[in-house]
C-alpha cells in the first residue's frame, strides 16, 4: 500500500469514532469525539488540506467538546436506558441496502489522489493560477475564501450570528 | 463483483467514509438518547467533509499555498483548494447548527427532566 501511514490513522479514526458510539458513559463518548475529531484534523494535514485541519482542530475538536461537555453538566451525564428494543425491519433492511449502494458506487469514482480527476481539472487550476495576480495573497485558500468568495463567508456569518441569538433566546432562564 | 471489490479497496478513504457516514445515520436513528443523537449527526457531518478534503487531494502535491509567486504556476503541484474553502465553511456552519442542537436538549431538559425520548414522550401525554 502506498498510504501506509494514512491507513493507520484512518484506523485510529474508526476506532475513536466506534468509542464514541457504543460507550455508555456520554461524558466518555464527548471526550472520544473530541479525538475523533483530532485525528481527523491529522488525516487533512497528510491530505494537504492544512487550512481545514487548523479549522476543524480548533472548531471542531475545541468548540463542539465544550459544547458538548456545557450541556452534559447542566443535564444528564448517562446514557440511563440499559436494554434497548431491537431496531425495526425498515432499518435492518435500509441501511445494509443504502452501504452497499454506496460502496457499488466506489467502482466509478476517479481514483485516490488523481491529479486528472475531474474535480482537479476544471476550474481549480485557474484558481490557483490566477489568484496571486488577483489578490496578491500566496494561500489560495485563503484568497478564494476572502475574495473570490467573500459574499459566502458574510453569508456564513450571518448564520453563526443568527444560531448565536437561537441559543441565547433557548437557554432563557424565564420564557 | 470482483471489480467493484477491488474498486473499494484502492480507495480506503472511501471505505473511512461510508462506514462512520452509515454508522453515524444508523446512531441517529435508532437511539433514544438526545446527545447521543448529536453526537451521531456530528460524525455524519465530518464524514461527508472528510470524503470531500480526499477528493482535493493529489499525489505528490503540497498545500495550496503558492511557493514562488513570480514564477507561473503548475496546478498538478498544489491540492485543488476549492473543496478546503468550501468545507471550511461546512465546518464552522456544522458546530454552530451542533450549538443549537444542544441548547435545545438543555431547553428540553430543562422542561421534562430527562433526555430519553422515550420519557419525554410519555410525559407530553
Amino acid at each position: 500500500m502506498i498510504f501506509s501511514y494514512e491507513i493507520l490513522l484512518l484506523l485510529l479514526m474508526l476506532v475513536t469514532a466506534a468509542g464514541a458510539i457504543m460507550v455508555k458513559d456520554l461524558m466518555s463518548a464527548v471526550l472520544l469525539l473530541g479525538s475523533y475529531s483530532f485525528f481527523l484534523a491529522l488525516v487533512w494535514a497528510w491530505l494537504g488540506a492544512v487550512d481545514v485541519a487548523f479549522v476543524e482542530a480548533v472548531v471542531g475538536a475545541g468548540l463542539a467538546t465544550v459544547l458538548f461537555l456545557l450541556t452534559l453538566f447542566r443535564t444528564a451525564p448517562k446514557d440511563t436506558r440499559l436494554r434497548r428494543p431491537p431496531p425495526s425491519l425498515t432499518t435492518l433492511i435500509v441501511f445494509p441496502l443504502l452501504g452497499v449502494l454506496l460502496l457499488y458506487a466506489a467502482n466509478d469514482l476517479p481514483g485516490f489522489g488523481d491529479p486528472n480527476s475531474p474535480a482537479s481539472v476544471h476550474i481549480s487550476p485557474t484558481y490557483l493560477q490566477q489568484s496571486y495576480q488577483d489578490t496578491h495573497t500566496p494561500n489560495v485558500v485563503t484568497s478564494v475564501l476572502m475574495d473570490y468568495r467573500s459574499l459566502d463567508t458574510m453569508v456564513e456569518t450571518v448564520v453563526i450570528f443568527a444560531s448565536g441569538i437561537a441559543c441565547a433566546l433557548l437557554l432563557r432562564r424565564h420564557g | 463483483m470482483v471489480d467493484a471489490f477491488l474498486a473499494v479497496l484502492q480507495r480506503p478513504n472511501f471505505l473511512a467514509f461510508v462506514i462512520i457516514f452509515l454508522w453515524g445515520f444508523y446512531i441517529m436513528v435508532t437511539r433514544y438518547n438526545l446527545v447521543k443523537k448529536l453526537i451521531g449527526m456530528y460524525l455524519v457531518q465530518t464524514s461527508v467533509i472528510f470524503f470531500l478534503v480526499s477528493i482535493s487531494a493529489k499525489k505528490g502535491a503540497t498545500v495550496p499555498v503558492l511557493l514562488s509567486t513570480t514564477e507561473p504556476v503548475q496546478a498538478a503541484s498544489y491540492a485543488n483548494p476549492l473543496p478546503h474553502v468550501l468545507t471550511l465553511t461546512a465546518i464552522v456552519v456544522g458546530v454552530a447548527t451542533l450549538g443549537v442542537g444542544l441548547a435545545l436538549c438543555a431547553a428540553i431538559y430543562r422542561e421534562y427532566g430527562s433526555l430519553d425520548e422515550e420519557e419525554i414522550l410519555k410525559k407530553l401525554e
